[in-house]
């Protein structure tokens, strides 16, 4: 039984609004994932409710003429990873969302709420941020744009004003077009975990695939909002594709994060991590690219089973011993 | 044809599968009052006073009780057999709720209300004074003079100090080339983590007080409700229904007693007091952090000369299960590995924590972390084969404990371990895997076990049955002990069929308990049902069988030891010829108007035997050097657990101990703020209970010497699965990196650390820079 004082439903964007001005003071549910949880632990118990789960035009995902990708706020991570669009486009955000929770969670939870909650976690996050994603925001004045990246003012702060909420998510077409990217969360286990660090990195290669044209690195857990690592980004942009190149991006991350001491986990094992995930993220972005490190033992290149959360896609019962 | 041995399937199967079988939470009165517990926001205190005004002004609120009203008199809350012996019974140091708060979470007053959103906001409206003092978390901390003390009767926090002492350690170890090795082992504090939380709801009917509850124990449940409140042990009636796993939590009595009393005080009306997960977590009970501190002397050839043992225990905030935990760890070290010379001492020791109780291996897991661990560092100085050495140093055959009778009747260790072998072909992967390079290395290592089977003689064995004969032939059986979800109903309806001599389709068991009407017997622990209950229900079959074929003489007019029952038919054993079914003998008799009889039997069975139950486990890991991530590749467990009577099942139970053992290995612990003493991470978010995920195939084999003493050839397997997975793991990793890690869990906190140290990760810049300032 959860304590919800007043529950208000909209089923359009513009009732949303209208709600939204008329409850300020009110939590706006998309796919309740972390507002019922919030509400169950107490955190929230007694609140207003506006729920906005029911407003269909804000779920599903298309491609506008100039090639920007839209997302629409309520659209569900198992939603996004199947979505041909971003398995063609942007496979890193479909990978990057499945990794959310469980299956029940990936069903129900958003895009739109993932950032919302400005939590520096979020799985979809990171990716997001390294491809500049734009935020779309409705409100009294109509819509609004900003970059992802300045929606984030704080932990569990973002720049939601009064009367809006959030529409979409748009990844520009230079963005994406020519990148690959990988993610790498890393957890305690692998499922139902949220991530102790997470990490997506994307590139772009030269014509002869030995040098990076672009390189975009992207933590979550680093800092207390998602974040890029902007000097490691400038000072390698156009590097070689060496071995000494991953080695020295890996150190030179160091200089953008500062991860926090928690009892989760501590600083310095958070700040390992951040670097040996750039080298292998970067790694492995670099080999979707069809590039190849040079000076890089095979025994080197990180196996892609302990990059993902999920080392087990198999387990279960054996089905040998079910038919027996 | 005996159902013994076959793999039938549950007889719970279809109901559960299809989501009809009924829990705590689905038999409660929709309409009953809802109670919350107010838990303390410190780690210890006095209340000085609690302000309920404000919460017994919220609409909606039946009651608001604090520390001041409840009963003075202390009880206990172990799931232990009563003992009439006064220096045996449990500590009694539990109150419904506490004046004394004794750990973060500690229950001070509790709210019963309409509805639980109405119960929840009263709770926030209560207000409490504390006089706030000192708290201690860690074991060695709380032994030290001037540490905060919990309990005024247990100087230094010590509530037991125990030995088991033999020959002469000092004068052994003078003996020249002698080789010496030490280690210190630390196991986490975990939670069950069983699916069902704790729940119960409680009622009165004609001044009785009813509670039903999920328990592993209904008849001991009964007894400490009625302790707590002061009144006759007739006067409660304990419902277990179907329950949701309990793995030792559930052997406590945890909130029936409040549950019972709130009911009394509201005028009788139905009270629900049902955990979240959250509760399950900080308020029930949990697996004690066990520190062990072992010291050996070997000659160069392995052979062990000397050994002494010191085992710390962190008992928490109170006794529950208490020393007996941390006791029957210490008592195993000398039986395992026989020694001549033992010098072992275990502590357990109060802290301001949640407290310790029963949970899955009963303090086996921790000590078998300590010395599975301790075994292999031996081999490994002195360059012995880690699997050669154990078969040299382990129990040999003919061994006799000279305390509980148990003996050893089969060659068991030498072939689990050989079945072991084989299936993980350890001893070529063994070798192969040593000294390697490179990021990604892979390990294999072992593990032994020991454990026994049941509670004598610690403690009272003791288990009923009833058996009722229906008009169709069918026998219905009721017995004390429990269904918790590990199967339990289908062995005893496979030993059921198999005793009377009946199809199993016709055997109907009763699965509820029900203090009032089923036989006395005292749960799901200590591995002991399928032993106990075994010999309850031949012996029972045995009385029931008798009293059929003496009436059936009336209509067979054969003698009764000319006749049997097979396969549901009354036979003569002379010639195996079929005189009539069982069904039609039993509407027969029962409607018979010259000579009527409802045929029944009932049997208490009291059990003075014990029995060892040993196995191993072979794990294969891939540890990540750099992530600091492990994975286990392939996990053998082997169990000598005597005959088995449903392969299947006891595999699942297998599988879960095993999946338990990877948790424990490399996930799974509880957190505690050291400021305030507060749980931080009691919840399934924070708390890496393993998943499906994160395990390979758990293969399980069986070797199956039957036990001698058996009923049904059958001894411990419930517990056992659990205990080789973490030190098999360890001593993986151990040859996978050289790395020896003594502390669970071994989760990338700890990894990261031993493998900088191992210089197989580079230093961070910064630490660098610290360390020349330093």
């Amino acid at each position: 039984m959860y304590d919800i004082e007043h529950l208000y439903e909209a089923k359009t964007v513009e009732e949303a609004v209208s709600l939204r001005l008329a409850y300020p003071d009110a939590v706006i549910l998309a796919g309740g994932s972390d507002v019922l949880i919030k509400i169950r632990s107490g955190k929230l118990a007694g609140c207003d409710v506006i729920s906005i789960y029911g407003i269909d035009a804000l779920r599903g995902i298309h491609m506008e003429e100039d090639g920007t990708i839209v997302i629409g706020s309520l659209t569900s991570f198992s939603h996004i990873t199947q979505d041909p669009i971003i398995e063609k486009n942007l496979r890193v955000l479909g990978e990057a969302v499945d990794k959310v929770g469980g299956p029940q969670i990936r069903a129900i939870g958003t895009i739109g709420g993932n950032t919302c909650n400005g939590v520096t976690s979020a799985d979809s996050a990171s990716t997001l941020l390294s491809y500049d994603a734009v935020v779309e925001l409705t409100g009294p004045e109509g819509k609004r744009l900003l970059p992802l990246a300045d929606f984030y003012l704080g932990p569990g702060k973002t720049d939601v004003r009064e009367g809006e909420i959030q529409t979409s998510l748009r990844i520009p077409k230079e963005s994406y077009e020519g990148h690959e990217g990988y993610y790498i969360k890393f957890g305690m286990r692998s499922a139902m975990e949220i991530a102790t660090i997470g990490c997506s990195v994307n590139v772009a290669l030269n014509d002869e695939k030995t040098a990076l044209t672009d390189l975009r690195i992207a933590y979550g857990v680093a800092g207390p909002v998602p974040m890029r690592a902007k000097k490691t980004e400038e000072a390698f942009r156009t590097a070689e594709l060496t071995c000494d190149t991953v080695k020295a991006i890996g150190e030179s991350v160091l200089s953008d994060v500062h991860p926090r001491d928690s009892w989760r986990a501590p600083k310095n094992l958070r700040e390992h991590l951040c670097r040996q995930m750039a080298e292998d993220a970067l790694v492995m972005a670099v080999k979707r690219s069809g590039g190849v490190i040079s000076g890089m033992p095979e025994s080197d290149v990180p196996a892609k089973d302990f990059l993902d959360i999920t080392m087990f896609p198999e387990a279960g019962l054996d089905p040998k011993e079910v038919a027996r | 044809m005996s159902v013994i041995g076959e793999s039938v399937p549950r007889v719970d199967a279809y109901d559960k599968a299809a989501g009809r079988t009924k829990y705590v939470d689905d038999l409660c009165d929709p309409h009953a009052l809802v109670a919350k517990v107010l838990h303390a926001n410190v780690a210890h205190a006095y209340v000085k006073s609690i302000d309920t005004s404000k919460a017994k002004a919220l609409p909606g609120v039946v009651g608001v009780y604090t520390c001041f009203d409840v009963p003075e008199q202390p009880f206990p809350t172990a799931g232990h057999p009563w003992s009439t012996e006064v220096e045996h019974q449990d500590v009694c140091d539990r109150h419904l709720l506490t004046r004394h708060v004794r750990y973060y979470g500690d229950d001070v007053a509790a709210v019963v209300a309409e509805d639980e959103v109405t119960a929840k906001r009263a709770l926030k409206l209560i207000q409490v004074e504390y006089d706030v003092l000192p708290f201690v978390l860690d074991v060695q901390e709380a032994m030290k003079d001037g540490a905060p003390l919990l309990h005024k009767k247990y100087p230094h926090n010590i509530l037991a100090h125990t030995t088991n002492y033999h020959g002469d350690v000092e004068s052994a170890i003078k003996e020249p080339g002698l080789i010496r090795v030490e280690g210190w082992y630390d196991t986490p504090t975990v939670q069950h983590c069983h699916i069902e939380n704790a729940s119960c709801f409680a009622y009165m009917e004609n001044g009785r007080i009813t509670v039903c509850a999920s328990t592993q124990i209904p008849h001991i449940v009964r007894r400490i409700v009625a302790q707590a409140l002061g009144i006759d042990w007739g006067m409660v009636r304990i419902i277990k229904p179907y329950i949701g796993g309990g793995f030792g939590d559930k052997q406590d009595a945890l909130y029936e007693p409040l549950c019972a009393w709130l009911s009394m005080q509201v005028g009788g009306r139905c009270v629900r007091l049902a955990c979240t997960r959250e509760e399950t977590f900080e308020n029930c009970r949990v697996r004690h952090a066990i520190r062990y501190h072992l010291i050996s002397w070997v000659k160069p050839d392995g052979t062990l000369v000397a050994r002494k043992a010191e085992c710390f225990s962190n008992q928490g905030a109170y006794t529950s299960h208490g020393h007996g935990v941390n006791a029957k760890g210490m008592n195993s070290i000398p039986q395992l590995y026989p020694c001549p010379n033992v010098a072992c001492d275990s502590y357990t020791v109060y802290t301001n924590r949640q407290p310790g109780g029963a949970m899955r291996g009963y303090g086996m897991p921790q000590v078998i972390f300590a010395l599975e661990s301790h075994t292999e560092d031996i081999a490994r100085k002195l360059g012995l084969d880690s699997l050669a050495y154990r078969r040299k140093t382990l129990m040999p055959v003919g061994f006799v404990d000279g305390f509980s009778k148990n003996e050893l009747y089969s060659d068991t260790f030498n072939e689990v371990l050989t079945v072991g072998e084989k299936a993980m072909d350890y001893e070529n992967k063994h070798r192969l895997y040593e000294n390697q390079t490179g990021r990604y290395r892979k390990g294999v290592g072992c593990a032994v076990f020991w454990y026994n089977t049941a509670v004598w003689p610690i403690a009272l064995e003791t288990s009923g049955c009833r058996m009722v004969l229906n008009q169709d032939g069918s026998p219905q059986v009721q017995v004390g002990e429990t269904e918790i979800g590990q199967g339990a109903d289908t062995a005893i309806a496979q030993m059921t069929a198999d005793a009377v001599g009946v199809p199993l389709s016709k055997v109907h068991v009763i699965s509820c308990q029900d203090t009032d009407v089923t036989p006395y017997g005292t749960g799901a622990y200590a591995s002991r049902q399928t032993y106990v209950v075994g010999m309850a229900i031949r012996g029972c079959a045995e009385e029931f069988k008798r009293k059929i074929l003496e009436s059936a003489f009336e209509y067979t007019r054969m003698q009764p030891y000319l006749m049997d029952i097979r396969d549901g038919n009354i036979v003569r054993t002379t010639d195996n010829r079929v005189l009539m079914s069982l069904g039609e003998f039993a509407l027969t008799r029962l409607y018979d108007r010259e000579h009527n009889e409802h045929l029944t039997a009932e049997k208490s069975t009291q059990i003075k035997t014990n029995a060892y139950s040993f196995g191993c486990c072979f794990a294969q890991v891939e540890v990540d050097t750099k992530l600091c991530r492990v994975k286990v590749e392939k996990i053998v467990n082997v169990h000598d657990a005597g005959k088995i009577i449903n392969p299947a099942l006891a595999r699942a139970q297998v599988q879960g101990g095993m999946s338990m053992g990877i948790g424990y290995a490399l996930s799974e612990c509880m957190l505690y703020d050291q400021k305030t003493g507060r749980l931080l991470n009691g919840n399934l978010l924070d708390y890496k209970l393993s998943t499906v995920m994160d395990h390979p195939h758990l293969e399980v084999h069986f070797v199956e010497n039957p036990e001698p003493t058996s009923a049904f050839g059958t001894k411990s397997l419930g517990e056992p699965p659990v205990i080789p997975v973490a030190p098999a793991i360890r001593n993986a990793i151990l040859n996978a990196t050289g790395v020896a890690l003594n502390a669970l869990p071994m989760r990338p906190h700890q990894l990261y650390p031993a493998f900088k140290d191992a210089g197989l990760i580079e230093e961070l810049p910064d630490e660098n820079k610290e360390a020349q300032h330093v």
